[in-house]
């Protein structure tokens, strides 16, 4: 688990066709790495937690024993997609018309 | 039968305890069968009743107090760092953001979230789950009888009445409407102290976005096509002003008062410039100024609206309504108050070189004019309780008309989508929908939007699907309507087109025909004064004995009741000789028969 390795596997995300950028939070909200500009990231940091802490709530709800491990919001113009974690989460725009 | 049975009481014994007692028994009437009457009776069979056993129920609606909403918004803050971290310090949030990346979970976490990421994206990216695949395809068009329903209606706020004026589209999609409100009545504006006209956010009908304070009501506003914020307005006054969306409420330029119309300026219209502050204004005062942004104390510009080309502004026509085709950038139509189309042609380098053709058009002032989006030569105006369609071509007569209508007509515009299909708001506070394609007697579609009169439409430009109606009483109404009345048909561009041009082709040589004629009669009245000379009979003299038909109908009426009288007077005098004719018939029968023999 070296930096290198991570800062690989960022790096391979963002080769990936259509993908727009990325960024990781802590469980505060407050982004830590981000690919996008500043205000951008702000906002998707803030919007998204306040979201995805929703949505694991929901599924709590429904069920106790089940966990959220995963969501993708489809838009107009991107697809966003999220990985929760206990600590960290993982944002990610992807491009809907890659082709 | 009258049967009565009058008592007396006394006031004091009213609502007294009764006593009742025996008496003996009395006769007060006796009605004595009537054996006639059985007679009248017929018994009927079968008898059908209808009997309900459920309980009866009745509709009724009631109009709920309008609720006031309103929207309200917070900003958040950056916030969420610990305690001892400020993030307005660039130094801190990263060291603290190089902390966290050191972290022990950091990286496994990271890997791991990496991983379902990346298998998402390649999912993404291998088959697209929401691809439509019939997307090519033509949709079906599907036969429904056109429709249009209310969205929504944006009353004015204030008590006092006024006239919702003319609406301007927000040019960047349908999300604003400007709407002027000014009280047009002859010299009643004078005690109107509420001048003020709206900015409306179509989504909320509750309250104005943004209120727009003139020096004097406005007459018409209109967006600037090229900076969304600017909206050009004409005052009541003859002033033309400019607002700016950002700069809020009031005038941010007004024309000098001395340099400005002296009627009411009716139209304000954008041109289609480089800079995008070039606008045009025209009134009843019969003039068009030019006006520039930047420079708005005096017009750029001024034509005096006077066909005999003389300059008089004492001869000039008002202007009522104007016409400008970005695409026909020198171009641009005047409809005046007296009636006349001007076309005009701003290259012009005098007052006479820019008034172009003068067109009939109505018996009254024309309150719209527009050019057809698709076929810039074909025009439409409203006047006179019709809608002309015009063609450049012809300057003597339009090609296509609508019957009078029952209700004065106060605005039209065609549709941006379809070519076939134009809207027109009447007094009676209907919204017809043409489609001269279909029908061209009445309209398609006519729809009740308000109770009372409409004063103005305006059709948003790039979709065409939804129309905004002002009415007298200042209630703006949104309306939408349906698909097949904003979606272009196939072949339609190219009938509408053949339409014209067969219209167009008809109105020519009936045209030529009429000239022809009058040639001839004008030949003929020459000619006639030379036979009077010659004292010789030319063919000229029965053409002209037809050109007064007046007379021959007269005489020729006269004769055919002649004739019907003396058919009349023939066939009494008949009757009375019959008998004598049938014996003489006989005998004429009997002279036959000899004759054969």
């Amino acid at each position: 688990m070296t930096q290198a390795e991570v800062d690989d596997t960022l790096k391979r995300i963002q080769e990936h066709k259509g993908v727009q950028g990325y960024l990781i939070i802590n469980s505060d909200g407050i982004p830590i790495r981000s690919s996008l500009d500043a205000s951008v990231t702000q906002q998707y940091a803030a919007l998204i937690k306040s979201l995805s802490d929703k949505a694991r709530s929901t599924i709590r709800e429904m069920d106790p024993s089940n966990e959220l491990l995963f969501f993708r919001m489809r838009t107009k113009k991107h697809e966003i997609l999220v990985a929760p974690d206990k600590e960290y989460t993982m944002i990610v725009l992807q491009a809907t018309d890659a082709s | 039968m009258d049967i009565q049975y009058v008592y007396t009481k006394k006031r004091s014994e009213f609502g007294r305890q009764v006593h009742f007692t025996d008496r003996s028994v009395e006769i007060i009437a006796d009605i004595q069968p009537n054996p006639e009457l059985i007679k009248e009776y017929i018994s009927r069979n079968p008898v059908e009743v209808a009997v309900q056993n459920a309980r009866e129920f009745s509709e009724h609606w009631v109009n709920t107090v309008r609720f006031e909403t309103e929207n309200r918004g917070i900003n958040h803050v950056e916030g969420g760092w610990p305690k001892d971290v400020n993030p307005l310090e660039p130094d801190q949030t990263s060291r603290f953001r190089k902390k966290t990346e050191k972290e022990d979970g950091y990286g496994r976490a990271i890997l791991s979230l990496g991983q379902s990421i990346e298998h998402t994206i390649r999912q993404n990216n291998a088959i697209d789950i929401y691809e439509n695949y019939f997307e090519h395809l033509e949709p079906d068009v599907v036969e429904e009888a056109p429709y249009a329903k209310t969205i929504n209606i944006y009353r004015d706020p204030h008590n006092i009445r006024r006239t919702a004026n003319h609406i301007s589209w927000y040019a960047d999609g349908p999300r604003k409407l400007a709407v002027s409100y000014c009280n047009l009545e002859f010299q009643s504006a004078t005690s109107d102290s509420f001048i003020d006209s709206y900015i409306w956010d179509i989504e909320n009908p509750t309250k104005p976005e943004l209120y727009l304070k003139p020096i004097s009501p406005l007459v018409c506003i209109e967006f600037n096509p090229k900076d969304t914020h600017q909206l050009a307005g004409g005052c009541y006054n003859g002033q033309v002003c400019i607002f700016d969306t950002r700069k809020g409420s009031t005038a941010v330029e007004q024309s000098l008062i001395e340099n400005s119309h002296r009627d009411p300026a009716y139209k304000t219209v954008w041109l289609q410039s480089k800079s995008g502050t070039e606008f045009f204004s025209a009134s009843t005062d019969g003039k068009v100024l030019w006006w520039d942004t930047r420079k708005l104390s005096e017009p750029v510009e001024t034509l005096i609206l006077d066909i005999e080309k003389k300059g008089r502004l004492e001869n000039a026509l008002g202007a009522m309504s104007l016409e400008y085709e970005p695409t026909l950038p020198t171009k641009f139509m005047v409809g005046t108050e007296q009636g006349r189309i001007i076309s005009c042609n701003r290259k012009g380098k005098n007052d006479a070189e820019k008034i172009g053709s003068v067109f009939p058009g109505h018996w009254g002032p024309v309150y719209a004019l527009q050019r057809h989006p698709n076929f810039t030569k074909n025009f439409l105006s409203v006047g006179d309780w019709t809608v002309r369609i015009w063609s450049e071509e012809l300057r003597d007569d339009c090609i296509m008309w609508t019957k009078p209508s029952m209700h004065a007509l106060t605005d039209a515009q065609w549709s941006p989508t379809r070519s076939s299909i134009f809207y027109t708001s009447k007094m009676d506070g209907t919204l017809d929908v043409w489609d001269i394609l279909f029908k061209q007697n009445e309209p398609t579609l006519s729809i009740q939007v308000v109770d009372e009169p409409l004063h103005c439409l305006r059709v948003q430009e790039t979709q065409g699907r939804l129309i905004a109606c002002g009415s007298q009483n200042g209630t703006v109404t949104l309306v939408e309507v349906s698909d097949n009345l904003c979606v272009q048909g196939k072949s339609e561009k190219a009938l509408v087109t053949g339409m014209f041009d067969r219209e167009t082709r008809r109105a020519k040589i009936l045209e030529a025909r009429v000239r022809a004629k009058r040639d001839a009669r004008a030949k003929s009245a020459q000619g006639e004064k030379g036979e009077k000379a010659t004292g010789e009979v030319a063919p000229g003299e029965t053409e002209l004995r037809e050109a007064d038909p007046i007379e021959k109908a007269e005489k020729d009426f006269w004769k055919i009741i002649e004739e019907e009288k003396r058919k009349r007077d023939r066939k009494v005098v008949a009757d009375d000789e019959k008998p004598a004719a049938e014996t003489g018939a006989v005998i004429e029968e009997e002279g036959a028969a000899t004759t054969t023999a």
